[in-house]
């Protein structure tokens, strides 16, 4: 199934909070607070823009399991299902 | 007549250049209202008054920087008629003569590029109107109307051709600002640090209880017990919260606690929560959200950057296992928060695994000794082992 909708919509959460991400030079596979300077408010926020635009409330208890934008997607993509 | 000064927005601030007059003469006001906008080195700056009136004159043109101090606007107390036209006050009083002692505490200033002084700018009435509405400065306009006048084209064409304004220069200015006021703290503050490792499974514990039945709109972060606990430990020890000025201390009645927030383009603030200690865990996290948000989209308050009574950073956030901090002048205390990570624990003989927090205060000799300062540290760590009581 095609998630690049769901990609979109990650990167610009994360966007939103960090605009000067370029989504280009975001490493997928990589895990994403080596990458993007996201404190635990920024984080909060991210998951807020994820409830926005995907209607999903994500749990505390699943944030281990958001550790790159790979994992998001499939995540979400999960949750979506 | 009452006179409407610019505030002290911090240590490390003493002039602000106005962006927006909110109000016009003739306007009631209220204490607390918003009645300017005012950028800074730091951050633009909703500034507030401090008194009910009638706005009378405005005396500071948009795009002029003023000291702090300098009067800005003349307004009527409550009751109080306008007095007749040739009465009207001295213009002389906008100088800011009368803030001689804000000027004096920073001659830092040699290199800033101090906007040139608009008083004889000529502006029509539409163009500081359009002005206004793109939020763009007057001051770096040259006119093409009659006399040099700017005109409603002139601002159109520096809107469009405008990039964004200058961080660079905003971040030189900033780290002159924050240079200044830490040289002045470990010039004047003869400090001490302290530090103590903070078990914290009880928090976390409660904290995931708390936060599995809200919805993710509400949910808490540890920071917030922390700046809660921080509050409450206050109450037992008033020689950390308050200002030293002038050779002599005051504590604070209530505890406005300062949270330094890193600004993405880079440098920090350490706008105030205000009176953390008697407000709702539920109520801090929706102002600290709040904060976090207009700290980066840059729209502080005046009374936010001005008063903060002792300041709190959390810098275990982006990962460092502690952090002994700097006091920001005058205040004379700083709590710093590390990374809350798992770490061998002895308990009774048993060894297991517990998150820990090292907690620190850096406090100020002149006020406190270092044995307070260890009491106030363990009243901290005993805060956090009950949670439910935050």
């Amino acid at each position: 199934m095609d998630t690049t909708h769901i990609r979109d919509g990650v990167i610009a959460a994360i966007q939103a909070v960090a605009p000067e991400l370029e989504a280009d030079q975001l490493r997928a596979d990589r895990a994403l607070r080596d990458q993007v300077d996201l404190d635990s408010m920024d984080w909060l926020n991210v998951i807020l823009g994820l409830h926005e635009r995907f209607g999903l409330d994500i749990p505390e208890s699943d944030y281990a399991r958001l550790t790159t934008l790979d994992a998001i997607v499939t995540y979400l993509d999960g949750r979506l299902r | 007549m009452l006179e409407f000064t610019l505030p002290s927005l911090g240590a490390d601030m003493d002039e602000g250049k106005l962006v927006q007059w909110q109000v016009a003469p003739g306007q009631p006001v209220k204490k607390g209202d918003v009645v300017a906008v005012v950028d800074t080195t730091k951050a633009a700056v909703d500034v507030e008054i401090w008194f009910d009136g009638t706005v009378h004159q405005l005396l500071t043109e948009v795009g002029e920087t003023v000291p702090v101090g300098a009067v800005m606007a003349l307004l009527l107390a409550p009751g109080e008629a306008a007095p007749p036209p040739d009465a009207a006050p001295r213009p002389a009083a906008k100088t800011g003569a009368a803030a001689a002692p804000a000027a004096a505490v920073a001659p830092v200033r040699a290199a800033t590029p101090t906007t040139a002084p608009t008083s004889r700018q000529r502006v029509s009435p539409a163009a500081r109107q359009r002005a206004l509405e793109l939020g763009v400065d007057l001051a770096r306009i040259a006119g093409s109307g009659i006399d040099r006048a700017v005109t409603r084209e002139d601002v159109d064409r520096a809107a469009a051709g405008r990039a964004a304004p200058a961080p660079a220069e905003r971040a030189v200015e900033m780290r002159k600002a924050i240079a200044a006021a830490m040289s002045r703290s470990k010039r004047e503050i003869p400090h001490y640090y302290l530090s103590e490792p903070v078990p914290m499974r009880r928090a976390l514990d409660w904290l995931r209880v708390a936060n599995a039945d809200r919805p993710v709109t509400a949910r808490l972060l540890p920071a917030v017990l922390l700046l809660k606990a921080v509050a409450l430990a206050l109450r037992d020890y008033p020689e950390m919260n308050g200002l030293y000025v002038d050779g002599r201390f005051s504590a604070s009645p209530a505890a406005h606690i300062g949270v330094a927030i890193s600004l993405r383009q880079g440098g920090l603030v350490a706008p105030a929560l205000h009176d953390v200690g008697s407000k709702p865990l539920d109520a801090l996290m929706r102002e600290l959200a709040d904060l976090v948000r207009r700290c980066r989209a840059g729209s502080l308050r005046s009374s936010e950057m001005a008063d903060p009574t002792i300041t709190v950073t959390n810098l275990g956030d982006q990962g460092v296992q502690s952090v002994l901090g700097v006091i920001y002048p005058p205040q004379v205390a700083l709590v710093g928060f590390g990374r809350i990570a798992e770490m061998p624990w002895v308990d009774q003989g048993r060894l297991s695994a517990m998150p820990m927090l090292s907690a620190s205060l850096s406090a100020d000799h002149r006020v406190s000794d270092g044995h307070r300062g260890g009491l106030f540290l363990a009243r901290l760590r005993e805060q956090l082992q009950r949670p439910e009581e935050l």
